[in-house]
């Protein structure tokens, strides 16, 4: 098993109140006896609707577009789904939505975590399928929130003492931002440089909603819109949504797309813990991510493309640190100068064009993430950013507001 | 600058009504563990570091330093700077910045409690000292 020698905050994973030296033992255990969802699932269906803006469709409609359209990239039928997953963007929850769509299923999961809930499903269907639970996992996510309003999340026992101070997505990681400034220099121009790749992207994607290739100076020229993060680091609002299948190997390996499986997973959970070392630099990627990584039994310089969230430009920033990439501290050096542009650095990220650019379906970007690496992994992604032999990917996100409190998870994706 | 925003009314609980009865007398508490020592925000009853049910109520000095913020330009009740606090104690806590020049806000910056009112228990924001 690979050493974590590179971890990139190793107090951090010291913190007892988020596992404790039992669980930790006992998960090393665990991956010792080879209990592991390593290459027991595979990603054989996928889907991205190609809609940004769907005032004529409802939410439950675009739900069962994305599973029509992943079911028919599988070279499936609705009738082989026994198992459904989907977050707090499907009306109604689990049951009314595998009622909706007519489905008969023997294992259900709506973890709803943010924008990074279906990296989770992407987990949690991996060990249903390994238990045997299951064994054609579909995996939903759609919505409208430029033409319908959203459903207000629920409250926590925090409501009272945060609820009034107006904690938005942007303000919660312009906080993020100005605090890791404060502590590690890192500035405005190093953040523009993720939308400048973003756009370099976007250019070929047909669906994008932003194709102009930006500048650095485009970003900073942008209207500030919560310090220290202007209006070009922020992501799109888009209608839409995806759907993944997720199935065994022997079923897999009977259809006709290349094979995708994933080899590692990692989910955390992050938050300001009774106000203790408050520290918003690092999210709970630095649990997740060292997780999946070792799961897999490969490290960050191995990855050939990563599909890493991108709400906003400090998201990236963030997670590229917390999983690995680069010490804690130096992601705006590591960012800078293109170093995320396919064919140009040594990082190509987001080749959709990513949330900052393309589509941020219901607010929630963890499903494009895990559908462009899979596109990466197959070998059909645009001609233009395809990576060259790309057998190895991470598709990584976080849901919630890193200001705040949020979930994050990592998969680990190989073409097999 | 005074600001005349509305805030909502707490809801409160049973966890949590000594915190909003003090603060209507305009004491700002907080919750310590008398197993490990630790203090914490916002007040839970079972200490979220070592689970001990040994917590109490403890009035704090009000004062910290500013670990972060945002200043907010566009909302439908105008600009608002939230951010976080380090109290004296130790707990770092969600708030709002008010009754300053929100431009002049740094990271560091002495700051000290203030209530505002609600139609219910008014609720803590800080302003820099």
């Amino acid at each position: 098993m690979t050493s974590c020698a590179w971890l990139p905050l190793r107090s951090a994973l010291a913190k007892p109140a988020v596992t404790g030296h039992k669980n930790r033992w006992e998960e090393k255990r665990q991956r010792r006896a080879y209990l592991t969802i390593k290459g027991k699932a595979y990603i054989a269906g996928i889907y991205e609707h190609p809609t940004r803006h769907a005032p004529d469709k409802s939410t439950a409609q675009l739900h069962a577009e994305v599973a029509k359209g992943a079911l028919e990239d599988a070279g499936l039928t609705k009738a082989d789904v026994d198992g459904y997953f989907c977050a707090g963007d499907a009306p109604g929850g689990a049951w009314p939505m595998v009622d909706y769509l007519g489905l008969k299923v023997r294992h259900i999961d709506s973890t709803e975590t943010g924008g990074c809930s279906y990296i989770i499903h992407l987990g949690h269907a991996a060990e249903a399928i390994a238990a045997g639970k299951c064994s054609i996992a579909l995996i939903t996510l759609a919505g409208k929130p430029r033409t319908s309003t959203m459903p207000p999340r629920g409250a926590g026992a925090e409501q009272d003492f945060e609820a009034a101070y107006g904690a938005t997505t942007h303000n919660a990681y312009g906080m993020c931002a100005m605090r890791h400034m404060h502590d590690y220099g890192t500035t405005s121009e190093q953040l523009a440089w993720i939308k400048v790749a973003a756009s370099h992207h976007a250019q070929y994607n047909p669906h994008a909603m932003l194709r102009d290739v930006v500048t650095v100076e485009d970003v900073l020229n942008s209207p500030m819109i919560s310090d220290p993060l202007h209006r070009m680091d922020c992501c799109v609002v888009s209608d839409g949504g995806g759907a993944l299948i997720v199935t065994t190997p022997e079923i897999a390996k009977s259809l006709k797309k290349p094979l995708v499986r994933m080899i590692g997973h990692g989910e955390a959970v992050k938050g300001p813990r009774g106000g203790k070392d408050l520290d918003l630099t690092y999210s709970a990627g630095v649990w997740s991510g060292p997780r999946a990584f070792e799961e897999a039994g490969v490290m960050p310089k191995d990855i050939k493309y990563a599909s890493i969230y991108d709400s906003f430009t400090i998201t990236v920033l963030m997670q590229l640190e917390d999983i690995g990439f680069c010490r804690k501290g130096e992601g705006g050096k590591f960012v800078a100068d293109g170093n995320l542009i396919s064919g140009v650095g040594k990082l190509p990220f987001n080749t959709d064009g990513g949330g900052l650019c393309s589509n941020h379906p219901v607010n929630r970007g963890g499903m494009t993430k895990i559908i462009e690496a899979v596109r990466q992994l197959r070998g059909e992604a645009h001609p233009k950013v395809q990576v060259k032999n790309c057998d190895l990917a991470v598709a990584h996100g976080t849901g919630g507001l890193l200001g705040v409190r949020h979930a994050a998870s990592t998969a680990i994706l190989e073409r097999v | 600058m005074t600001e005349t925003k509305k805030y909502p009314a707490p809801q409160g609980n049973p966890e949590t009504a000594p915190f909003w009865e003090a603060a209507k007398q305009g004491k700002f508490l907080i919750k310590r563990c008398t197993a490990c020592g630790e203090p914490h925000y916002f007040p839970r009853s079972i200490c979220p570091f070592c689970f001990s049910d040994k917590t109490v109520w403890e009035e704090a000095s009000g004062e910290g330093t500013i670990y972060t913020f945002s200043l907010m330009r566009k909302s439908a009740s105008g600009p608002y700077a939230i951010g976080y606090v380090t109290l004296k104690e130790g707990p770092s806590l969600q708030t709002n910045f008010v009754d300053c020049d929100l431009g002049a806000l740094k990271i560091g910056q002495k700051v000290k409690v203030v209530f505002k009112p609600t139609d219910g228990a008014p609720l803590p924001f800080f302003t820099p000292v």
